[in-house]
């Protein structure tokens, strides 16, 4: 495949984006309570390590048997498709949350991860990064292995009752591990 | 604090803006990301450079919005109050592709925008202008199967912020993308030609490359511009994730 047309530069989301982009039921990619869903939650931190009050996260992933979800209906959910996207934006604390469902392994035996992309007011352009769950297959990860251990922890959810934590570090030594495709 | 320096003048934050861009004149087509002249941006620039990865399946993949998620009617940001907002009504439309320019059909496309007083119907704007009743400035498509999407809006103002002193942000329009998988999504903000605050304004100087720069502008079409009624601009986007995010060590 020939990449001939140069990329549109991306630009910083701004302190504005609540006028549009966050919208009511992006955070339940399941509705809270019903089989299986889960909580994934966390906090967005800066390099001082003060929360982010006005980031946004999307969350990508694949569902419970791990295939690549392709059904629309995120921005008006019907409370039964499964669309594998969210959207959720953090609140005065830096908080955010999704209700959602565990991912499965993308392929037999791969560790399995939710997909983030993260904008923030102050953040020139999108990050992304993947969001593993604690387990046996992570070794064998062609990521996680290849990161030293301070670094490979930036990329794990803690395991709690009901779901996972996991916070994003955007600078400093905590700082989450951010990804970019190889070329 | 970093982050609430005393306020600097226009001409030394233009003079960084001039040194950084000398100094990175070889830069990818995307913005630095740890760029001082953008002052919130001191303290939320990672330091690391991203990692290389090879995208799994579930990555080069991504979500699907269909004719259930959006309302034709959102995307004439010009009739969502019974009068109509002031301004400039214009028409903004394009095409998105991708690098190799092939349509990106049937993705979503979300953008908003300050009304043409340079007021954002926002509780954290406190720039005094008049909010404009008939205009709250959000809007969304899906692109057809050629990859174009339309809006009909108003023309934002520019306002003043408070990166600096005396700080004024071009007229822009926010721009929220999905492209073919997951790595290509990206928000950006479009720009008008011939704004005389895009020199001044280190958002826009965060991208060193001028050619880049240049794809941020829209371009006055007569040939959208349409008789007694609108002005037409056309914006065409491309979505690729060889567009590079720098961050400096």
């Amino acid at each position: 495949m020939t990449e001939s047309l140069p990329a549109t530069p991306g630009q910083t989301v701004g302190p504005f984006f609540g006028l549009s982009l966050p919208y009511g039921g992006g955070p339940e990619l399941v509705p809270p309570g019903t089989a299986g869903a889960i909580r994934l939650h966390g906090r967005v931190l800066d390099g001082a390590g003060e929360p982010v009050p006005d980031a946004l996260l999307e969350l990508w992933q694949t569902g419970p048997d791990g295939a690549v979800v392709q059904e629309p209906g995120s921005l008006n959910r019907d409370g039964w498709t499964f669309t594998g996207w969210g959207r959720a934006a953090t609140d005065n604390a830096g908080h955010w949350s999704f209700s959602t469902l565990t991912p499965g392994p993308g392929r037999p035996g791969a560790a399995p991860f939710f997909a983030l992309t993260v904008f923030a007011r102050g953040l020139l352009d999108r990050l992304r990064t993947r969001i593993y769950l604690p387990g046996d297959s992570l070794p064998e990860d062609p990521l996680l292995s290849g990161l030293w251990p301070e670094r490979r922890r930036t990329l794990i959810a803690t395991a709690e009752p009901g779901g996972y934590a996991f916070d994003v570090v955007l600078q400093g030594a905590d700082e989450t591990v951010f990804l970019e495709s190889r070329p | 604090m970093p982050d609430n320096p005393p306020l600097d003048t226009q001409e030394s934050i233009s003079a960084e803006i001039a040194s950084i861009a000398t100094a990175h004149e070889k830069a990818g087509p995307g913005p630095l990301l740890d760029y001082r002249p953008y002052r919130s941006s001191i303290l939320r620039h990672p330091a690391f450079l991203p990692v290389q990865v090879e995208p799994e399946e579930v990555e080069l993949a991504g979500p699907v919005f269909g004719a259930r998620d959006v309302d034709p009617a959102d995307a004439d940001l010009t009739a969502q109050h019974p009068g109509e907002p002031l301004g400039e009504r214009m028409i903004v439309t394009g095409r998105i592709t991708d690098g190799t320019g092939r349509p990106v059909a049937g993705q979503l496309v979300e953008v908003w925008q300050a009304n043409a007083a340079g007021r954002y119907a926002h509780s954290r704007d406190r720039h005094p202008a008049p909010l404009d009743p008939n205009f709250t400035g959000t809007g969304r498509c899906l692109t057809d199967a050629d990859g174009w999407y339309r809006f009909v809006t108003i023309k934002p103002g520019p306002y003043p912020w408070r990166n600096h002193l005396n700080a004024w942000r071009p007229a822009h329009i926010h721009f929220s993308l999905f492209g073919r998988d997951f790595t290509e999504r990206v928000v950006t903000q479009m720009y008008f030609p011939g704004d005389p605050l895009l020199p001044l304004d280190p958002i826009f100087g965060s991208i060193p490359d001028t050619a880049g720069q240049q794809r941020l502008l829209a371009t006055y079409d007569h040939g959208v511009t349409r008789p007694e009624w609108s002005t037409g601009y056309r914006w065409d986007i491309v979505l690729t994730e060889s567009r590079r995010t720098w961050t400096e060590s």
